[in-house]
């Protein structure tokens, strides 16, 4: 059975954006993780950022929530949040829900960072 | 109201209970979908049942309060599958079984409007002193079989 849990990772780019990889699934149970992890972040004063979910084979509405709730911190203080997905169904998901006008999806990681410059 | 169908297989119905509990929602997709696959639904398809199902059990275990099981059942018709989730929880919420409007971004509330986009048929079905039942039903696309 493929592993039902979420890897995180970090690295910065031009010292102020960072790019959050993520691998995994995310759902109600790994999504608290996911939270944690970009919250922190943000406590510590990064408020731009670009996730790759490009490794995420499944997201759900608890996934969906922290992305949404990790924007609206960030906008307080000017920030942003860019996402970098191929995968139809995740795309599928944020079409179906309307946030597809809400994050803008692109589908390298260059291109999300490039966008946040 | 669901239709009344005929059933399309040798065993039509396959039951799986899991705990309330967040660490368990992953089983009941995966048994769905492999349900699922073995009626030759498409990639997509299987994919849109497993996040449905995903969706009910995780408003089971946000809302049914004093429910510490979740019961899947999939029953196998020959247009399709249906599949009801049922907790055990006392009462339930307004909020729970409504499709929210899609406006203003916000936290949650997203569940049971996936749920509706996804699925052809979906209705809830709330008893008072037992629990609420949310029954579900996919139709075969051109696509697959």
């Amino acid at each position: 059975m493929a592993r039902v849990d979420i890897q995180m990772q970090v690295r910065s780019v031009n010292g102020s954006i960072a790019v959050v990889s993520l691998d995994g699934e995310i759902d109600v149970y790994t999504s608290p993780k996911v939270k944690d992890f970009i919250g922190k972040l943000i406590d510590k004063g990064t408020y731009t950022f670009a996730i790759d979910m490009q490794n995420v084979r499944y997201i759900d509405s608890t996934g969906l929530g922290v992305l949404i709730g990790g924007l609206k911190r960030v906008r307080e203080h000017g920030g942003a949040v860019t996402l970098v997905s191929t995968n139809p169904q995740t795309r599928k998901i944020f079409d179906i829900t309307g946030l597809i006008k809400v994050f803008d999806i692109y589908d390298s990681v260059d291109e999300a960072v490039n966008a946040l410059k | 109201m669901m239709q009344a169908r005929e059933v399309g297989a040798e065993i039509p119905e396959i039951e799986v209970r899991i705990p309330s509990r967040a660490e368990w929602v992953a089983l009941a997709r995966l048994a769905v979908a492999t349900v699922a696959a073995r009626m030759h639904f498409n990639v997509d398809e299987i994919a849109d049942l497993k996040l449905a199902v995903a969706e009910a059990c995780t408003n089971a275990i946000q809302h049914a309060r004093e429910s510490d099981e979740i019961v899947i059942t999939c029953r196998i018709y020959h247009e399709g599958l249906q599949i009801t989730v049922r907790d055990f929880g006392i009462g339930t919420e307004a909020e729970r079984i409504r499709s929210r409007d899609l406006g203003e971004p916000r936290v949650g509330g997203l569940g049971v409007y996936l749920i509706r986009a996804l699925m052809d048929e979906v209705e809830y079905r709330v008893e008072r002193d037992s629990g609420t039942v949310l029954t579900m039903f996919k139709r075969f696309g051109d696509s697959s079989r």
